[in-house]
């Protein structure tokens, strides 16, 4: 399977990854794929509470700006600055590179969330038009 | 009652759309062409930028519009609705200029290619195929010329960067490397008789534009051909992506953009295309009143120097955030590696070094006013 089945996954192609307390948070290799090359990547500061569902940052390629959607609510803990100098490492390992790491609010909103299997269906789905 | 809805002209295909498609090229559509934007077999955006600046890249243009004018008064016509001296042209001669309305704005912008001693090639913009075309009949009535839409006969296929000239040669007799830039030859190329091949692009890159049938089996033969040959020059197929990009680092014009209908000749800075010495011309006696009236906005380059991208349509500000203008075009800059931009501006905010905001989503960023063009190619030693 193309996405890790210990992420949890939302329709605007991010992912999650918790261990109960807290959670990394980044996006799909299928966003870094429709992008292309990622050049620029707009974090929020350690300290930032985030709502489930809300914007909480941006990602930019050279022709395409694209919103950050929190998968879930909870506070910024931590911020990947690799990603500020090296934003292609979001290219090379989707899945992998973390964009923040988040003490959740609440667990059980993960419970909504796709998991692997029916993220691949929706972006099946997706791309087919 | 149910709404009754307009139905959307479907957007028009070049003869190279079935080979854009097999190579799996991400599409999209722009003004009113099916067109690739990037190819993720050429490496995608960067990747194809980064080609045509170190070896070359091959791009369909074929979107874009000819209109040919020939006959006893062709070269009146010519003179009457484009803004620079047709005159100067020898044949085979060629030139970038603009048609313009009475008020000193652009209709488009345009190279004239001068292909006979009274027969000149106008190519145009793709959004303003219909309205060139009608507005350079329209306005050439009263002279002994003919005027005829040719745009649907050619596939046009832009050959650019710096071994342009060594792979186009594998393909005609012609002497390439004694073409001068923005001269023009018209023999065989590709096994195509009579083939017009002009030493013009839109990149910043020495390079070539050639135009050949448009059926698609010739299409796809020398597309391919020059592909396949290509790939020990390390060519690879280019898409609108990199064609934005690579304009936007040469600070080449885009009409929409940095040229408009609300737009003037002196407010765009192409004044040397601008040949006011000739007589007459439509926009001429507005740009003159312009002149004296002096400018109330100009285009400027900036570079971002705090972390951001500044893009199409995002406002300028003063340095104490009074808003001033607005960016006609901006993206990341992949050969200069930064964020650059051209923008409208007040005269008073456009020395460079100048120190300006440029709002991006809510936030003031910093830039600079540099000077233009970013990007200038190496002259060959």
């Amino acid at each position: 399977m193309p996405y890790p089945a210990d992420l949890k996954y939302t329709k605007e192609h991010e992912w999650i990854k918790s261990d109960g307390k807290t959670a990394s948070i980044g996006i799909t290799s299928y966003a870094q794929d429709s992008l292309g090359d990622i050049v620029f990547v707009d974090l929020p500061k350690v300290g930032t509470e985030l709502a489930a569902g809300k914007v909480f940052g941006t990602v930019e390629s050279v022709k395409a700006v694209s919103d950050l959607f929190a998968p879930a609510s909870g506070t910024v803990a931590e911020v990947n600055g690799e990603l500020a100098t090296a934003p292609e490492k979001i290219n090379k390992d989707a899945h992998s590179a973390w964009m923040i790491k988040i003490t959740l609010k609440d667990q059980a909103e993960l419970n909504g969330l796709l998991s692997a299997a029916d993220y691949e269906k929706f972006v099946a789905e997706e791309g087919g038009h | 009652m149910p709404a009754v809805e307009a139905a959307t002209p479907a957007a028009r295909k070049t003869a190279l759309y079935a080979v854009h498609r097999q190579m799996g090229a991400k599409m999209v559509e722009f003004n009113g062409w099916e067109m690739p934007v990037e190819y993720p077999c050429s490496g995608g955006l960067i990747a194809e930028h980064m080609a045509v600046r170190t070896a070359v890249g091959l791009f369909d243009v074929s979107h874009m519009g000819d209109i040919r004018l020939a006959g006893p008064q062709a070269l009146a016509s010519v003179q009457h609705i484009s803004m620079n001296d047709a005159g100067r042209l020898a044949v085979g001669q060629a030139q970038y200029s603009a048609l313009l309305y009475p008020q000193g704005t652009f209709v488009d912008d345009v190279i004239v290619h001068r292909l006979g001693e009274q027969e000149y090639l106008l190519v145009i913009n793709a959004g303003t195929r219909e309205k060139d075309f009608n507005w350079v009949q329209e306005n050439t009535r009263g002279f002994d010329c003919r005027v005829e839409n040719l745009s649907d006969e050619f596939t046009q296929i832009a050959i650019q960067g710096p071994k342009a000239v060594e792979l186009l040669q594998k393909f005609t007799d012609a002497n390439l490397a004694g073409l001068k830039f923005y001269w023009l030859t018209q023999g065989t190329l590709c096994g195509l008789k009579n083939t017009l091949t002009a030493r013009t692009g839109y990149t910043g890159e020495d390079g070539f534009e050639i135009y050949i049938p448009s059926d698609e089996a010739t299409s796809v033969r020398v597309w391919n051909q020059l592909l396949e040959t290509g790939k020990a020059f390390g060519c690879v197929a280019c898409g609108l992506g990199a064609r934005n990009t690579l304009r936007l680092e040469s600070a080449l014009s885009l009409y929409g953009h940095e040229i408009s209908d609300t737009i003037n000749v002196w407010e765009a800075g192409l004044d040397r295309f601008c040949k006011m010495e000739k007589p007459e011309f439509i926009g001429r006696a507005a740009l003159e009143a312009a002149k004296a009236e002096g400018l109330k906005r100009t285009l400027v380059g900036l570079e971002m120097v705090e972390r951001g991208i500044a893009r199409d349509g995002y406002k300028v500000l003063s340095e104490d955030g009074r808003e001033t203008g607005y960016v006609t075009s901006g993206s990341p800059a992949p050969f200069l590696k930064r964020n650059i931009a051209l923008a409208y501006v007040p005269p008073e905010s456009a020395a460079h070094g100048s120190t300006l905001k440029v709002e991006i989503r809510g936030q003031r960023v910093g830039a600079q006013v540099v000077p233009t063009p970013f990007y200038k190619r190496p002259k060959k030693s």
